[in-house]
């Protein structure tokens, strides 16, 4: 009975046969692509609550100054590294004895900023780039390619650290150091893609149908691109965060009174036998965002397979 | 009274394709020459590599450019296909030449509904609302008897079965009434049942609409089932060209008679079928004289010397070789198949 709803013979009509309309609906009322994205994903629990818990990551950012019970930068000699629960300090205090939990919330705001932007720049960046390369070919494909390939020649840490130390610290410097060392992936992701979708018969059939190259780019090859650069760019997320953190680790990234989390791990590491938990706590924020982005962009990939 | 013999649909003349790389320069295709009146169908034969689809490609012009060097004459109604510039190409490809691909799982947009793929060449070609060239979908739909057509307008291709999407891409083909359309083996992916529906409706609809039909297959059957016209080739080159009956029946090129001793229609049952010794030959390196030549059991040494020119083998019926009336000598008298 279920099995032949699925494929619902032509001569035997649904709803005749007393079948729930609730079933039979999907088939016939018009749904794009990004609708036929959300029907999948709406029953994926395991993302939605990931999802959940990025927009609550998000929303603790955006809302620190009224979440927080403490000005982050308050210093305090009295009250300097003190446990989980000392008073009102849930989270403890650091070395300078500033409440952790208000510095987990303020530097929320900085490390998403640096999880989210360089990620859509770069995917601007390397997918225009790998697009192009993708669908032209030839001498084209090359240059840019091997151009990117240049990039590929250092571990992203080493090339982060390399234009970071070059360029000086400062957050804008941090962003583009970021935003630099996306691109290559993103571009090649996109590379990848394009040129298998230009040698797919559609292409042709488009091409045979009359259509310019123009016309083929913007509604045959970059509509089936989107969907792989988009899941590759949000598993970047996770990875952009855990760079900026390392570069603030290293002192390349926002300077000292700002809060954020790398900058946190790497002066409270000096600490780390008097208090570890409360010095793991930043690592904690940073774990929790990046495993939630991982998760959501393994349930988007799902989502957005179309033939699945 | 009509005295006059009416203007061909197709007429190619001459055409020879290769492809240029570094490392070598493939001929594909060596002079070929053929007509196409309007309203016929022309099936051209051949094994993989033989040149078929080259030629058919060559047609619309979708061989890349810088790597594919075209010569010789094509003209389609009142166009010359090499003469035209790319922008003027455009409005004919789809338009007065559409083309029915091999593989309808990867021939249609994964990422579009059948309706938005065929209304988006409704609208390049004939401009209108999309609600119109929506409406036209359907009518086409219809046309190609899709089951229940409004639910496949906003199917996506991979919703649908292998025949229900060859249908929607011959729709797609006839979306504007092309004058010449191009079939590459547009049966070879579907199973035999789905084969022959979509063979009678592919020679409904060329009779309705009055098309001029260039069909490519390597299935003999197929081509006794659709062709008006047969033109074999082999190594790029035309090397049988008659009716239907006279090249199916009374081969005259001992190429021919290879590829219809070597099918299992028509044959006693439990004989060994018989195959063509040796391979195709090296399209980068073709031996002078008949390509067909070191294969051939009735070659002769002036094969090899030149390629044979084309000699008549009845009324419209000609072939390239020498030794026509040995090959017709060894023609098996079995009952029409």
């Amino acid at each position: 009975m279920s099995g032949a709803l699925v494929e619902a013979p032509p001569a035997a009509d649904a709803r005749a046969q007393g079948v729930p309309a609730r079933e039979a609906e999907p088939a016939t009322r018009v749904r794009g692509y990004w609708g036929n994205v959300w029907q999948r994903l709406r029953y994926d629990y395991a993302t939605l609550f990931f999802l959940f818990v990025i927009l609550l990551i998000v929303a603790s950012a955006v809302f620190a100054p009224l979440l927080s019970p403490f000005d982050p930068n308050k210093a305090s000699m009295a009250h300097r590294l003190k446990p989980l629960f000392y008073h009102d300090n849930i989270l403890g205090t650091d070395e300078q004895g500033r409440d952790i939990l208000s510095r987990i919330l303020y530097g929320g705001r900085t490390s998403l900023l640096m999880g989210i932007v360089p990620v859509v720049a770069a995917t601007f960046v390397g997918g225009l780039f790998g697009v192009v390369a993708g669908y032209a070919g030839g001498r084209l494909n090359t240059i840019i390619m091997r151009s990117m390939d240049v990039f590929f020649a250092f571990p992203s840490v080493l090339l982060a650290v390399a234009i970071s130390g070059s360029l000086g610290g400062g957050m804008v410097n941090q962003l583009i150091t970021l935003t630099v060392v996306l691109t290559p992936p993103l571009c090649r992701v996109a590379e990848t893609s394009a040129s298998q979708i230009r040698s797919m018969d559609f292409v042709d059939a488009a091409r045979a149908s009359g259509a310019s190259t123009v016309s083929i780019l913007l509604h045959h090859v970059l509509v089936n691109v989107v969907s792989p650069v988009l899941v590759y760019a949000s598993t970047l997320v996770s990875a952009s965060i855990l760079l900026a953190s390392g570069l603030s680790f290293l002192g390349l990234g926002v300077s000292p009174p700002t809060p954020d989390w790398g900058l946190m791990l790497s002066t409270l590491r000096e600490a780390i036998y008097v208090r570890p938990i409360v010095c793991a706590m930043p690592g904690v924020a940073i774990l929790l965002t990046s495993i939630a982005f991982n998760l959501v962009s393994d349930g988007l990939r799902q989502a957005m397979d179309v033939k699945a | 009274m009509g005295a006059m013999a009416p203007r061909p649909l197709v007429e190619v003349r001459d055409l020879q394709v290769s492809f240029v790389s570094r490392e070598a320069t493939v001929s594909a295709v060596n002079g070929v020459s053929f007509t196409v009146m309007p309203g016929e169908v022309l099936c051209i034969i051949g094994e993989s590599g033989s040149g078929k689809t080259v030629t058919m490609r060559s047609l619309l012009r979708l061989h890349p450019p810088r790597r594919t060097v075209i010569r010789g004459h094509m003209r389609v109604g009142d166009h010359d296909i090499l003469a035209l510039s790319e922008r003027a190409m455009n409005q004919v490809r789809g338009a007065v030449i559409s083309m029915v691909f091999q593989e309808p799982m990867t021939a249609l947009d994964p990422v579009y509904t059948i309706g938005d793929q065929i209304a988006e060449t409704v609208i390049r070609h004939e401009g209108g609302s999309r609600r119109a060239a929506m409406a036209r979908a359907l009518e086409l739909l219809n046309l190609v008897k899709v089951p229940s057509p409004e639910r496949r307008l906003r199917a996506y291709p991979h919703e649908l079965s292998g025949g229900l999407r060859q249908r929607a891409m011959i729709a797609l083909a006839l979306s504007c009434r092309p004058s010449l359309l191009l079939a590459d083996e547009p049966t070879t992916a579907l199973d035999a049942t789905v084969q022959i529906q979509v063979l009678i409706m592919l020679r409904r609809l060329q009779e309705e609409f009055g098309m001029g039909v260039i069909f490519v297959t390597h299935d003999l059957g197929v081509a006794a089932q659709i062709a008006d016209k047969v033109a074999v080739m082999y190594a790029g080159r035309i090397i049988e060209y008659g009716s239907v009956a006279d090249v199916l029946l009374r081969p005259a090129h001992p190429y021919t008679l290879g590829l219809l001793s070597s099918t299992v229609h028509g044959q006693t049952r439990d004989a060994e079928i018989e195959a063509i010794p040796g391979s195709p030959p090296d399209l980068r390196a073709l031996p002078p004289g008949c390509s067909f030549a070191p294969r051939c059991r009735f070659a002769v040494p002036p094969c090899t010397a030149a390629f044979p020119p084309t000699a008549l083998a009845g009324l419209d019926h000609a072939a390239s070789c020498l030794q026509i009336e040995a090959v017709r000598g060894a023609v098996p008298a079995h009952a029409d198949a």
